[in-house]
């Protein structure tokens, strides 16, 4: 039953400026991504700045074009398609992203910004005021401007405004990255409850692996462009397989003195995604790395529920 | 190399491009022979006149020899005294760039110590004083300023001499009228640029290592600063080129400019393209000068980001 | 040795005549050899303590009551160049924006030889050698040939360890590290924390260390302080802290953190947001968000008893080891 379906997603960008005798470089910021989000679920995209996951959301969304890949949403094919049935795509998946601020104009009252998708899409305007109620944003609440609110209260006009149009899946880019603990967690409860009471399904952008862990069913881990381990949640955790995984979630600091981490994390530090290593994109920062790391890249395969790409793991599974 | 060897394209064609417009422009302005032979004077004359200046033939014909004139270095003849066009110019060069130069000191001596003073001291009173004079000084048009000076020091006070360039007296208003509005504008420049780079972290940086008011400014604002005020330098020298003209008129001062209004007026037209190809090249010069600083001052554009560098 | 923090409290000046105190009666200790983390959300304060401590106050921000003691001296009473002087030998600090914190005209080995001269006064040949030592010292690869390059050409890892070599150049005894990895991957933000515990046991140094990230506390501190709007609300040894939390604001912090509950359950909120310092209700500034508020709480603000500033806890019963104010 999958829903959204990307098959080699790649997105490269250039490096530097073309110039009289010169040729930009480019890379790629996502290198071949396939992956699937079931109805309903939530799939946590997780991996360091660089990764390439908010070019990977953008991607996902139709929001920059794609080199090269297919993306399918219900079947139906959604990259490369014309205006009008973009748009009518564009209703059904939008995007939550970090800078709530940001993404408001300060010169437009908290309803009218979430009306405007509505008068875009040429719809009714009563499903603003269902879309603010839904994110706890009340009477005059919504007749205030951006800067009256507080950083949890624009982001629950962000997700409104998102809301507004009855989307099946939302992108949620970093979504809680910016607010303080106590905010993070209204925010986060507020996008479970609404999962549940819509049916949404989520792609859930960030670096913060706690978050992940708490709200997706399935997480995927980014590397240089590339999806490297992609497994249920708590297998994931549980019983990381790819060695970046197993760094990434030793490297986060878990709120629990008693779980310092006895030995020292030698990694070094995250390459330039503008020029990746040859071979295995992290055979140089792995522990683990043999002579066939260096040479040839990994693919992803799939294990029962699991997808990992390390040639050290192919083999005996669990 | 490559940096250097577009540098140079694009110089060439911005000054062939000049040329061309400068020609066409003159050529479609008017009959020399009209303002410079009398207006008495019978056809057969006029008509000689046009053949001797070569101005019969269709216009493609004069461009393409004129720039082929222009390759082996030969800007033409004067129309009104016969004399080579580029020797005339030339001979006025140094005046121009006497008055200019001490004009262009005059306002980074001022102005840029001015606009230090008021970033450090910004919002006090001593800023907005300073910006204050600024605004007055760059909204003051050169030849009103010019004019006043004149009245006050040459008329009333009877200190200084009001036209000529005789000696050093001579050059004082001149270089005073064309350098005060550039003070202005670079004590603004500076002072925004300054006020930028104390704002960045690494002025507290360099507060947390304990470096004291002047080390901070001198080692570690001020290179910072100057870059965006070099760029700004690069295009003034333009309006500064511009600015002499109105005011070697002003004061009488025998520069360029003022050769540049009366061949101008007289339709000579060999010495007006020679001049506007001197400022041209001038500019260009300037600007390469400016990129060559540039990158002297900032590392960013020396050395280009290596891998690692996100 | 260390520092002592006694009831410090910083103004800032307004326009047309208005003041407003973001923090207000703070009192922490830094002790050499062990690092002492500050956490707050943003806005509590936690900031601007540090900037006072290291001297690095904004214009217009002051502090208006208080005492900083170290080495026997209050810096914050004895005459300004003095206490200029004692900080930039002793104190050093290193901010989260490395790669903003480093002067993009100068080399990294120019800007770190240069916190060398102002510490030790070594002649500049000397400062160029220790500055290479530091920079290896701190995990550049190639010290030598990186101290010609320029920050533009340092990743923000790079920059945060050149950040880290020129604070701990000249031995400095207290180091305040203010976010010092929040800008940083996972993966770096724990090399870095490693380096900073790393130097200050090799160096003896007291770490005064910023953050707002709970988990980070619990990887790399000793002691906690916890602060709301500009003012203290506990202050602990790490394992009690996150064992045992007493001031209601903690426990609201540690359980609204994710795991905290089970996965996929809905996380414990601290209902409504930071009050704004410059419309501070009165009594306990949490009052409003807190549970457990009385008549009390709204009227009176609490004083820090025991490492706990709030009424509902009653003095701790059993003797803590590390007393706080």
């Amino acid at each position: 039953m999958s829903y959204l379906e990307a098959t080699d997603l790649a997105r490269s960008y250039q490096v530097g400026r073309a110039g009289f005798l010169r040729k930009p470089r480019s890379f790629f910021a996502v290198d071949g991504v396939t992956l699937t989000l079931n109805k309903g679920e939530t799939l946590g995209i997780v991996g360091e700045s660089g990764c390439g996951k908010s070019t990977l959301a953008r991607l996902l969304l139709g929001l920059i074009p794609a080199d090269r890949g297919v993306l399918t949403l219900q079947g139906q094919q959604t990259l490369g398609v014309s205006e009008t049935e973009w748009r009518a795509l564009r209703r059904r998946m939008q995007l939550v992203y970090q800078d709530a601020a940001g993404a408001l104009d300060p010169r437009m009252s908290v309803r009218t910004q979430v009306e405007e998708p509505l008068h875009i899409h040429g719809l009714p305007l009563d499903g603003a005021e269902r879309a603010l109620q839904a994110v706890g944003l009340f009477g005059a609440m919504a007749d205030r401007y951006p800067h009256e609110l507080s950083g949890g209260q624009l982001q629950r006009v962000v997700i409104a405004r998102a809301l507004a149009l009855e989307p099946e899946i939302l992108v949620l880019d970093e979504p809680v990255s910016a607010l303080d603990v106590s905010i993070q967690a209204q925010i986060v409860n507020l996008l479970m409850d609404l999962q549940r009471d819509f049916g949404l399904s989520y792609v859930f952008v960030s670096h913060d692996l706690s978050v992940v862990r708490h709200i997706s069913n399935r997480v995927a881990v980014m590397y240089l462009g590339r999806i490297v381990e992609d497994a249920p949640r708590d297998q994931l955790f549980a019983d990381p397989k790819h060695p970046y995984t197993r760094v990434l979630i030793d490297a986060a600091p878990k709120p629990d003195p008693s779980t310092r981490r006895a030995i020292r994390l030698e990694v070094g530090d995250p390459p330039n995604p503008a020029d990746p290593p040859a071979g295995c994109g992290f055979h140089p920062r792995c522990p683990l790395a043999v002579d066939h790391c260096r040479k040839e890249a990994p693919e992803l395969r799939r294990v029962a529920e699991r997808r990992v790409a390390c040639h050290l793991v192919s083999e005996p599974f669990g | 190399m490559i940096w250097l060897l577009t540098k140079t394209l694009r110089a060439i064609t911005t000054l062939w491009l000049v040329v061309t417009f400068v020609f066409f422009v003159l050529r479609l302005s008017g009959d020399p022979t009209l303002v410079l032979l009398p207006d008495d004077i019978d056809e057969a004359t006029r008509d000689f006149y046009r053949q001797l200046w070569g101005l019969d033939r269709p216009i493609m014909v004069q461009y393409w020899s004129y720039l082929g004139a222009l390759l082996q270095g030969d800007f033409g003849i004067s129309f009104r005294n016969n004399l080579d066009a580029f020797q005339l110019v030339w001979d006025r060069v140094p005046k121009t760039a006497l008055l200019t130069g001490t004009a262009l000191l005059i306002s980074l001596a001022i102005g840029i110590p001015l606009g230090i003073i008021a970033a450090l001291y910004r919002d006090s009173w001593i800023d907005r004083v300073v910006m204050a004079v600024s605004v007055f000084g760059f909204s003051m048009p050169n030849f009103f300023l010019g004019i006043l000076l004149i009245l006050v020091f040459s008329l009333n006070l009877r200190v200084l001499p009001s036209s000529g360039s005789g000696t050093w007296a001579h050059l004082i208003m001149p270089a005073a009228t064309l350098g005060i509005s550039f003070a202005a504008q670079f004590a603004r420049y500076t002072r925004s640029s300054m006020i930028d780079v104390l704002n960045k972290s690494y002025m507290r940086t360099a507060r947390s290592k304990g470096a004291g008011p002047l080390r901070r400014v001198n080692l570690h604002a001020l290179p910072n600063a100057a870059i965006p005020v070099v760029t700004i330098l690069g295009f003034k020298v333009g309006e500064l080129l511009g600015g002499a003209v109105i005011t070697e008129t002003v004061f009488a001062w025998p520069g360029i400019g003022r050769l540049l209004t009366s061949s101008v007026a007289a339709r000579d037209l060999a010495v007006v393209q020679c001049i506007m190809i001197l400022l041209a090249f001038t500019m260009v010069v300037a600007n390469m000068l400016t990129d060559l600083a540039y990158g002297w001052l900032d590392p960013r554009v020396r050395v280009g980001a290596k891998a690692g560098a996100r | 040795m260390g520092l002592t923090v006694n009831n410090l409290e910083v103004t800032i000046e307004r326009r047309r005549g208005t003041a407003v105190r973001p923090v207000r009666g703070v009192s922490l200790r830094v002790e050499p050899g062990r690092t002492l983390a500050l956490v707050g959300e943003s806005g509590c304060g936690k900031s601007m303590s540090c900037l006072a401590i290291a001297g690095l106050l904004p214009r217009r921000a002051r502090i208006s009551a208080g005492s900083i003691e170290f080495e026997g001296a209050d810096l914050a009473t004895m005459p300004e160049a003095q206490a200029q002087k004692l900080r930039r030998r002793h104190v050093a600090s290193v901010f989260q924006d490395a790669t903003g914190g480093l002067n993009p005209v100068r080399s990294i080995g120019w800007q770190v030889a240069e916190a060398v001269r102002l510490r030790e006064g070594a002649t500049r040949a000397e400062a160029d050698r220790e500055a290479i030592r530091l920079l290896g010292r701190v995990g550049l690869p190639d010290p030598e040939r990186r101290a010609r390059e320029y920050p533009h050409q340092f990743s923000g890892g790079m920059n945060q360890r050149a950040m880290i070599a020129l604070a701990v150049a000249g031995n400095p005894r207290v180091l305040i590290a203010d976010e010092a990895t929040t800008a940083l991957d996972v993966t770096l933000q724990a090399q870095i924390i490693d380096l900073i515990s790393d130097l200050r046991d090799s160096l003896g140094m007291a770490v005064l260390f910023v953050t707002h990230d709970l988990g980070l506390v619990a990887q790399s501190a000793d002691d906690v302080a916890v602060m709301y709007a500009g003012r203290m609300a506990e202050i602990a040894p790490v394992a009690r802290l996150f064992a045992a939390p007493r001031h209601p604001y903690t426990q609201g912090l540690l359980s609204a953190l994710p795991g905290a509950t089970g996965q996929s359950v809905r996380l414990t909120t601290i209902d409504g947001t930071v009050p704004p310092i410059d419309a501070l209700p009165q009594g306990c500034a949490f009052a409003p968000r807190c549970g457990k508020a009385s008549a009390l709480c709204r009227d009176v603000d609490p004083t820090v008893h025991a490492g706990v500033a709030c009424h509902h806890v009653l003095p701790a019963p059993v003797k803590t080891k590390r007393v706080f104010a």
